[in-house]
């Protein structure tokens, strides 16, 4: 018989169309739901004070122990007045763009506190859309790379071919626009070594410019962007090349130029002696020497500090507000009486 | 003469020969009878589903931004990757359309490959269904499908008769009958082959209608409906049927009615397009923006351009030297910058919410065709969803507009009361001592299955055994002779043992199944039966009444059946002693008309009759009146001409037997009344109640009698007692006014119109409507009247009104004074009113009003109704599924109603909503920090992000989360929501999806892309970050902010949404680590470098806190200080289970201590 039965349901549940029963189909899965409670609110908004404040204040410390030197010297290392005539320009430009003159211009700077090695020592430009579209897509990573695609020079125009219509490896305005400028340092005398290795990314090294790219026909034109490159040095040995390729994100940018392996003391007189070549005196834009120390944070930045305290602050603020303003006007959670309908009868 | 004229000569006729295929398809090419339901071929499937796709704006969108985005200068993304999206939607697309596609090709071959028997070459073999032409001979055995719509010409029958189901076709499951005719069933009973010419319309889709001829050896005779079986329908309780291929293949009405597909566009959606204007606008501000940035940074560096070291526009390279290189002068430059951008801003109108929202839309059905407090056992259907557009539209209902019979009613009728000579007959009470009855029914019982339930009346059971020669027993005999005799219904005999004797007390288990397509007459055929007149056969042309155990065969002449014009139906019958009636049966307002005035000894009857049927109706019975007359020579005679003509009319054959059937519907003596019960459905009170606590008004359309409406509405507490019911049923225009305005003023509904008119009418008009006063009754409680006499509150109202006064009042200029009334009132009936009438009422409803209205019925009455409406329902009942087909939504019970709104509409409306605001808030707030960098790129369109990841941000990135929680997220629980139906009007309010809360996410989109913005600028300025390195930052942050915003918003998280958040920013990293160790992309190895630095995780952090922050304390206070409803009902609902969970928790400490 119970066979029977059970056949019988079978068959009648193959018939019957109704949903089968799961917890999923019937939206009734297990599930959080969770609810603000004062006591949550207040938790939360304490946590998020209390937290905040210190990764803020650490921060700050450390953006503090950063010792930062910044010189600015495309006005100073030109023998040009800084007027902003047209003659004086054309005449900043004519200095920059003639080649046999001796552009070398000495700087003296002191170090403001002792400086522990390593101390980085970086280029900045100012006002130099290195992100402009037309810049940024100017270059060919498949050239860079691939010893076997020098003709690969799409993207690269107009600097992918030379005047033999030759490919240019490496291509591109990026390249070609390659920072020059040189800085060489010394203490008391003494001159100070930069170590200039290991200054561009490990990855862009190993895979993502060949070591057996060598430059061509580079920079072979009149009108000449900025620095040559040794052609018998691939690519990936060309650390300034490397850095300078990877294009900054906001048109105010540092460039690692090399590493003090050397501490250096407070009040110590740094003469450095700059190459003045690069121009940016078309666009007049700043040219600026950084010498700094690093941290976990890296360089000198102290707005994620200030920020991170501001939030805390802000937090326990409004955790005091919302206690104060919840003593005012209690409200116990999921009470019917402050449904609209029971708040207002009439309009029942 | 007639004859001639019957052969259609406005269109040609169609020329079937038959038993010659040749000859038909000779000149006509008529289609063949293969069958094709699938839109593509292998071949033209890429072409045209191209072209089918690209009829969407959202795609030619797509297109466009593609195509810009090929032109060199233009060139922002890679070509392959800007060609991503738009492939990505044709593919899905396409491998959807071509998986259904494929399912219907293979199920038309399916069909095709059938096998039927044709006749050819003398015998029949069998043909495949894709060969079969039309004029070729078929024959059908039991049980199989009907391969084409043919003319009968014979069956097994030697009447003539075939039984086909048309539940392929209609939905119908109850068997309808068709005919051969004789003069063609002789023949092929005596196995002649039949040549002769049918001429038929040209195919249509009526499948309610068929009008031809057939010319046999020199005869011409009439075919109609009945004599023609269609395509899909199966023949049943027939051993075989021939018929004639009159329409094949896709000229089938079957195939004619296949397409059918309403689109309808929810009212979020609607609004959603509205701000997808703004949208719109902010798009080209800032494209305008970048734009004119561009030019002007152009010209003010326009004589350094070929001096910058980013910027060139010239080669200097020998032979090109001067030419331009990408540069086309200032404004081109400008143009074509505002052209970029629309390419990198693309995203800010959302097209792949309208992709996004049908996927939820899918999940959401889903959910509700599986729901298991949807699913009616006694019909064994499911919900369904047959429109895929409005599930919002549910959240949202104000207005419910509800048919009557089958929707709030069973529709499965009980004979109730029987009103006969003037005498009422109530066997609603079972007498308990009626032994003879009692016996009677016992054998009725074994002798034949009843579906509903009869206990005789026994006064009336003596009064038919007692003699039939008294007026009062003649007019019962006829009274249920006509209830046995004038019905279409047909008796199907299932001979489960031997037969052949079917007396009473024989014994012999023979069992009636009566089908038929009114269940109106399948109650009254029963009830004939169970006082003894029992309907044992039907053909064409006879019936076969078994009288208290004797057999009266009656010939039927004609029959004129039910229309809605005539509100009746009549059956001509020759009596085995040669006497002819005309038996009618009909409403009762089309039945007192035409019923002998001239015999003042019945008109006592008359009065005796309206009564009961009054008292009948306002119990919520539905009354049908009977009456007969005995029809002369003459008469029969002009009526049988007139009839035949009208029978083999092509043309306007229903008017011209509509002409006819006045002949003989006339100077009727009343027999009596009938009462039968439509029982509520299940659960109906209680439905609507909860839905008019949810503020939903409902107003019941139906066809019935004022009182029976109104009785209705009471027992379905649609009405209660202390409501003050204004009924309207005026005769011509300035009564209806009249009665408006009387009943506006009365209640003081302010009315733009009435006031002016008012006085007017009452100068006017008052001494011809003296003697109609406004049947206005107030019926609230007294201690209330005492106290509300005189404020203007009266209680709530009730409107009543017939369809005659909306005659009137709909297609003059009344139509506001009836909004003005009926939307003031809190129930509001409409009796008596005809299927475009109710569309009428929708009408007035939508076209006056931003409300939502949703109509609800069963019948092919409520189809206009159903599609004007903004949601339609269809209620998968008795009365066939024409509602079905045109509804959105279909269900089996009415009371399915409340959960479908107040759960399912109320969760998928806040979903959407939701889901709505949230895609417009992701996709602007990333192309909102597009913007702000491109600001600081000298205007120049350049994205740090990554082409893939621009690509893959809604696509990959965030798609999945918004589905989930669109498809899963739920802020109430079922239970609550029913609990509470007042919660519904956070619907009405558009408490999920409104203008302002439009702006404020647009206010906090901003606010948020500028912390994504800022603070990656604040803190990596002058530093050595790279284009890249910050990209990649941005990437991740947005993507992160955007996801924890939905988190923040989840009201119940559940294993899915977590995967589907938490996975989403996972996969964002994996495709982010994939990006970058592809050592061709220029991004190469970023996402190293950057997770080893602590900044770049401080910086994500305090994006997503700094970003959240306002959005958060608003939501705090305004949740804790000014919680909305949903918000107090959900925090009861969950620290409830919390209790009680704690509560079971500490119980099972103590046991376990």
């Amino acid at each position: 018989m119970s066979s029977g039965d059970a056949a019988l349901q079978s068959s009648s549940s193959k018939a019957s169309k109704k949903p089968t029963y799961s917890r999923f189909t019937q939206q009734e899965l297990p599930a959080c739901k969770p609810i603000l409670t004062p006591e949550l609110i207040m938790a939360a908004f304490i946590f998020l004070g209390i937290t905040f404040i210190p990764i803020g204040l650490s921060h700050l410390s450390a953006s503090d122990h950063v010792v930062e030197l910044i010189d600015r010297y495309d006005e100073d290392c030109i023998p040009v007045d800084n007027s902003n005539s047209e003659a004086a320009y054309n005449k900043r430009i004519g200095y920059i763009q003639d080649v046999k003159t001796d552009k070398t211009c000495t700087r003296t700077l002191i170090v403001p506190k002792k400086m522990k090695h390593p101390i980085f020592v970086y280029y900045q430009l100012d006002d130099f859309y290195q992100n402009h579209r037309r810049y940024v897509k100017s270059r060919n990573d498949e050239q860079y790379r691939n010893p076997a695609a020098d003709h690969k020079t799409a993207h690269c125009e107009p600097e992918s071919m030379n005047n033999d219509n030759q490919p240019i490896v490496p291509c591109g305005l990026i390249a070609w626009s390659l920072f020059n400028d040189t800085y060489s340092f010394s203490v008391n005398g003494n001159s100070l070594p930069i170590n200039k290795k290991g200054i561009a990314w490990e990855s862009d090294k190993t895979h993502k410019f060949g070591s057996k790219v060598y430059p061509k026909n580079f920079q072979s034109r009149s009108l000449i962007g900025g620095a040559k490159l040794n052609e018998s040095i691939p690519l990936n040995q060309q650390e300034d090349l490397l850095v300078w390729m990877r294009t900054a994100a906001l048109p105010n940018f540092r460039k690692l130029y090399g590493r003090i392996e050397t501490d250096l003391e407070a009040n110590e007189m740094i003469k450095v002696v700059i190459n003045n070549n690069y121009n940016t005196y078309t666009f007049k834009g700043k040219k600026k020497l950084v010498i700094s120390t690093t941290t976990w944070i890296g360089g000198k930045n102290d707005f994620l500090g200030k920020v991170y305290i501001t939030v805390g602050g802000i937090c326990l603020f409004i955790a005091v507000a919302f206690i104060s303003v919840y003593l005012i006007r209690p409200r116990p959670l999921g009470d019917p009486a402050y449904l609209s309908w029971n708040l207002d009868p009439a309009s029942n | 003469m007639q004859l001639e004229e019957n052969i259609p000569h406005h269109d040609n006729p169609r020329l079937i020969h038959i038993n010659d295929p040749k000859k038909t398809n000779d000149k006509f090419g008529f289609s063949g009878n293969e069958i094709r339901t699938s839109k593509y071929t292998l071949l033209n499937f890429l072409p045209k589903n191209l072209f089918i796709q690209f009829h969407r704006v959202a795609y030619l969108y797509f297109l466009a931004i593609a195509a810009l985005n090929q032109l060199p200068p233009l060139a922002v993304f890679g070509r392959t990757v800007s060609l991503f999206p738009l492939l990505f939607v044709l593919t899905v697309t396409a491998v959807k359309d071509g998986y259904e596609d494929w399912r219907r090709h293979r199920s038309d071959r399916n069909e095709n490959n059938r096998e039927t028997l044709v006749f050819q070459l003398n015998e029949f073999h069998p043909k495949r269904w894709k060969k079969i032409q039309a004029g070729e001979v078929v024959k059908i055995s039991s049980d199989e499908t009907i391969p084409c719509d043919m003319v009968l010409l014979g069956t097994n029958d030697s009447s003539g008769i075939a039984y086909i189901q048309t539940m392929n076709l209609d939905g119908e499951s109850n068997l309808k009958t068709r005919y051969a005719r004789q003069e063609t069933n002789k023949l092929v009973l005596e196995g002649t082959t039949i040549s002769g010419v049918v001429r038929c319309e040209q195919p249509n889709r009526n499948i309610y209608e068929f009008m031809a001829n057939m010319e046999l050896k020199g005869q011409r005779f009439p075919l109609s409906q009945s004599n023609i079986i269609l395509r899909g329908c199966q023949l049943k309780n027939t051993e075989w049927a021939i018929g004639v291929v009159v329409y094949a293949g896709q000229d089938t009405k079957a195939m004619l009615n296949s397409a059918m597909s309403s689109s309808k566009r929810s009212r979020l959606e609607t609004y959603m397009n509205r701000e997808t204007i703004w949208l719109s606008v902010f798009l080209l501000i800032m494209c305008v923006v970048v734009a004119l940035g561009m030019g002007l940074w152009l010209k003010r560096h326009e004589t350094q351009l070929d001096t910058l070291p980013y910027y060139r526009k010239i080669y200097f390279q020998k032979g090109k030297e001067g030419k331009k290189y990408k540069y086309y002068g200032i404004p081109m430059e400008t143009f074509f910058s505002l052209l970029s951008s629309i390419i990198v801003f693309q995203i800010m109108i959302p097209i792949s919410l309208y992709i996004t929202m049908e996927l939820v839309r899918l999940g959401q059905s889903y959910f509700m065709i599986g729901d298991q407090h949807m699913y009616d056992s006694s019909s064994n259907s499911r919900f369904q969803c047959r429109s895929l557009n409005i599930n919002e539209d549910l959240g949202q209902i104000r207005y419910v507009f509800s048919d009557k019979t089958g929707t709030l009613t069973e529709n499965k009728m009980e004979f109730r009361k029987a009103s006969i000579w003037g005498k009422n007959y109530d066997n609603s009470y079972p007498d308990a001592d009626a032994s003879l009855e009692a016996k009677d029914v016992t054998v009725d019982r074994r002798k034949w299955k009843l579906k509903s339930e009869i206990t005789p009346d026994p006064e009336l059971m003596k009064l038919l055994y007692k003699d039939l020669s008294g007026e009062e027993g003649v007019a019962a005999h006829e009274f249920f002779l006509t209830l046995a005799s004038c019905n279409t219904v047909i008796p199907i005999l299932t001979e489960s043992s031997s037969s052949g004797c079917d007396g009473v007390l024989g014994g012999s288990p023979v069992s009636i199944d009566y089908q038929g397509e009114s269940p109106d007459e399948q109650a009254l055929v029963a009830a004939a039966s169970a006082y003894g007149y029992t309907l044992f056969e039907r053909t064409s042309g006879h019936i076969v009444i078994d009288v208290n155990g004797e057999k009266i065969r009656l010939e039927v002449l004609g029959l004129h059946e039910f229309d809605s014009v005539r509100k009746r139906m009549s059956v001509v019958i020759r009596f085995p002693n040669h006497t002819i009636k005309v038996l009618v049966k009909g409403a009762d307002t089309s039945m007192f008309s035409i019923l002998d005035n001239d015999r003042p000894a019945e008109d006592h009857i008359r009065h005796v009759t309206q009564v009961h049927l009054n008292d009948y109706s306002s119990e919520g019975l539905r009354t049908l009146v009977l009456a007969s007359r005995n029809l002369t020579g003459e008469e029969l005679a002009e009526w049988q001409h007139r009839y035949e003509d009208a029978c083999t009319s092509l043309t306007d054959r229903s008017v011209k037997l509509r002409q006819t059937a006045a002949l003989i519907e006339c100077n009727l003596t009343l027999l009596g009344a009938t009462a039968i019960e439509d029982k509520l459905q299940e659960g109906v009170p209680e439905a609507i109640e909860s839905l008019r606590q949810a503020g939903i008004k409902v107003w019941i359309l139906t066809g019935d009698k004022q009182e029976t409406a109104i009785s209705i509405g009471l027992s379905c507490r649609l009405l209660t007692a202390d409501m003050n019911q204004i009924i309207i049923n005026g005769n011509s225009e300035n009564e209806c006014r009249k009665l408006l305005c009387d009943a506006m003023a009365k209640y003081n509904v302010n009315s733009t119109s009435c006031s002016s008119q008012i006085t007017k009418l009452r100068r006017k008009a008052e001494p011809d409507y003296l003697e109609l006063p406004s049947q206005t009754k107030s019926s609230s409680m007294p201690q209330q009247c005492a106290g509300e006499e005189d404020t203007p509150n009266f209680g709530p109202l009730a409107l009543i009104i017939d369809g005659n006064s909306l005659v009137y009042i709909l297609e003059r200029d009344l139509e506001s004074e009836l909004f003005d009334l009926a939307t003031s009132c809190r129930v509001v009936l409409c009796c008596r009113v005809a299927p475009l009438q109710k569309a009428g009422i929708v009408d007035l409803i939508k076209g006056r009003t931003d409300e939502m209205t949703l109509a609800i019925g069963d019948g092919a009455n409520d189809v206009s109704m159903i599609q004007m409406a903004d949601v339609g329902v269809g209620i998968c009942g008795q009365e066939g599924r024409q509602a079905v087909m045109a509804s959105d939504f279909a269900m089996g019970q009415f009371r399915f109603l409340k959960r479908l709104l107040l759960v399912h509409g109320h969760w998928n409306y806040q979903r959407i909503g939701y889901l709505v605001l949230y895609n417009f808030y992701r996709n602007a707030v990333f192309v909102l920090m597009l913007f702000w960098y491109i600001l600081c790129t000298a205007f120049s369109t350049t994205s740090a992000l990554t082409d893939w990841s621009s690509v893959f941000y809604s696509v990959i990135y965030t798609s999945v989360p918004t589905i989930v929680v669109g498809v899963l997220d739920k802020n109430l629980s079922d239970k609550t929501l029913l609990k509470y139906p007042k919660l519904y009007a956070a619907g009405h309010r558009q408490e999920s999806y409104n203008m302002s809360l439009f702006w404020i996410t647009m206010v906090d989109t901003l606010w948020q892309s500028l912390v994504l913005f800022y603070v990656p600028l604040f803190n990596y300025r002058e530093s050595t970050i790279d284009i890249w390195s910050m990209g990649s930052l941005w990437t991740i942050a947005v993507v992160i902010l955007v996801n924890v915003h939905l988190a923040m918003d989840i009201q119940r998280w559940v294993f899915v949404t977590h995967l589907a958040i938490w996975g989403s920013i996972i996969v964002t990293y994996g495709c982010m680590v994939v990006l970058d160790s592809i050592p061709a992309f220029p991004n190469y190895g970023t996402i190293y470098h950057l997770v080893k630095s602590p900044a770049y995780w401080l910086s994500i952090l305090l994006i997503t806190v700094i970003g959240l922050l306002p959005r958060f304390i608003f939501k705090v206070f305004h949740q804790t200080f000014w919680p909305s409803d949903i918000q107090i009902a959900r925090e009861g609902e969950i620290l409830r289970r919390r209790r009680r969970r704690r509560h079971i928790g500490s119980k099972t400490d103590e046991v376990s201590s």
